[in-house]
């Protein structure tokens, strides 16, 4: 069983109360152990895999060294054919021989190596998914069971200080009011700067005999005079 | 990183955050450590902040399953679920009785990440309340 779904049934099972622990501390030390075991494995498989590489590279080199000879020595048989030196030739034979069935040999050995090392490296391959399905599992527990004592540390401390988390409604609405006050005195206050500003402008223009001037009697009579003619 | 450094680090930001919010975050005692971050304005939803060994969770409660309107659950549900990929940052989730949004950090995260995460949370929160409030009784 998955680690999600243990999580899940301790939930439906009811074992959300506060301070109650959905995942025993049992079944988080098992994962602890879980994981020490494997990272013991994957130790040991990559210090085998190690040797055996080295073992393979050695194999390896001893069977280029055996071509290398057996290709020499052919070479000395040609040449002591060519010198019409039968029994010569008969004795590098027989040493070519002998360098053919020490090759098979280590021709065997070479690819014993390869197959054990390709075999290791999917196991260390192996343990190392494992590991990380582990890690991931046992953080996923260590989440559940923070979050859950995060949550009762929260709820005490609201019991205690007598205060309590408001509905969501009530919440946003002193939120929104709160907000609207602040930019209603923001807009106020604009609108008296400008009101402000725009009645220093006024009087500076009227002081300079610009725009709306103010009504006195001789202007009066004028428009009056005007108007009748 | 703890709840501590992040405490230190937002309370010292006064008026000169990166998003414009006044934090006021105090510890809170008890199992876990948990860190309650006021945004000024906006104390009614604090958000909870709490460090794990390979994470930071922030998390804020939306509204209790008594607030509910039982009749509307399977409809809220699926808003949530629909709207959880467009909500920046945040998930729904449910702890206990309990709606939350929330929005996990990595441990490796900056300061300036944390107060990102935090101002997001935050409006996401009042939004989603706005939205569905409809779902409440």
């Amino acid at each position: 069983m998955g680690i999600l779904n243990k999580i899940m049934t301790a939930f439906r099972g009811g074992a959300t109360e506060v301070g109650q622990t959905i995942v025993d501390a049992n079944s988080t030390r098992i994962f602890e152990q879980e994981i020490r075991d494997a990272e013991k494995h994957l130790t040991k498989a990559k210090r085998e895999l190690t040797d055996v590489m080295a073992k393979e590279m050695q194999a390896s080199r001893e069977v280029d060294r055996i071509k290398r000879a057996v290709a020499e020595h052919e070479g000395y048989a040609t040449q002591a054919l060519e010198k019409g030196n039968e029994a010569l030739a008969l004795e590098v034979a027989e040493k070519i021989a002998q360098l053919d069935s020490e090759l098979a040999e280590q021709q065997t050995a070479n690819d014993s190596f390869s197959a054990h090392a390709t075999r290791l490296k999917e196991l260390v391959r192996k343990t190392e998914r494992q590991l990380t399905d582990y890690q991931r599992q046992l953080s996923m527990v260590k989440t559940t069971e923070s979050v859950q004592k995060a949550t009762a540390t929260i709820t005490d401390s609201f019991a205690s200080s007598n205060s309590k988390l408001l509905n969501a409604k009530d919440s946003l609405e002193r939120i929104k009011a709160r907000q609207q006050q602040v930019d209603d005195r923001m807009k106020a206050s604009e609108a008296l700067a400008d009101e402000n500003s725009d009645s220093s402008l006024q009087a500076k223009l009227a002081e300079a005999g610009i725009g709306e001037q103010k009504a006195d009697a001789s202007a009066v009579l004028e428009r009056l005079k005007n108007r009748k003619g | 990183m703890n709840i501590h450094t992040i405490a230190n680090h937002l309370n010292g930001l006064g008026d000169n955050s990166e998003t414009g919010f006044q934090f006021d975050c105090y510890p809170i005692d008890g199992d876990v450590e948990v860190l309650q971050v006021n945004i000024v304005g906006r104390e009614e939803i604090p958000v909870f902040v709490s460090v794990t060994q390979n994470q930071i969770l922030c998390i804020s409660y939306l509204w209790g399953e008594d607030e509910v309107n039982q009749e509307r659950r399977a409809e809220m549900f699926e808003t949530m679920l629909e709207l959880n990929i467009p909500m920046p940052l945040s998930s729904f989730a449910k702890v206990d009785d309990k709606y939350v949004v929330f929005g996990a950090l990595s441990t490796q995260s900056s300061m300036l990440d944390v107060e990102q995460e935090l101002s997001v949370l935050s409006d996401n929160c009042l939004e989603v309340i706005d939205e569905m409030v409809d779902y409440l009784k």
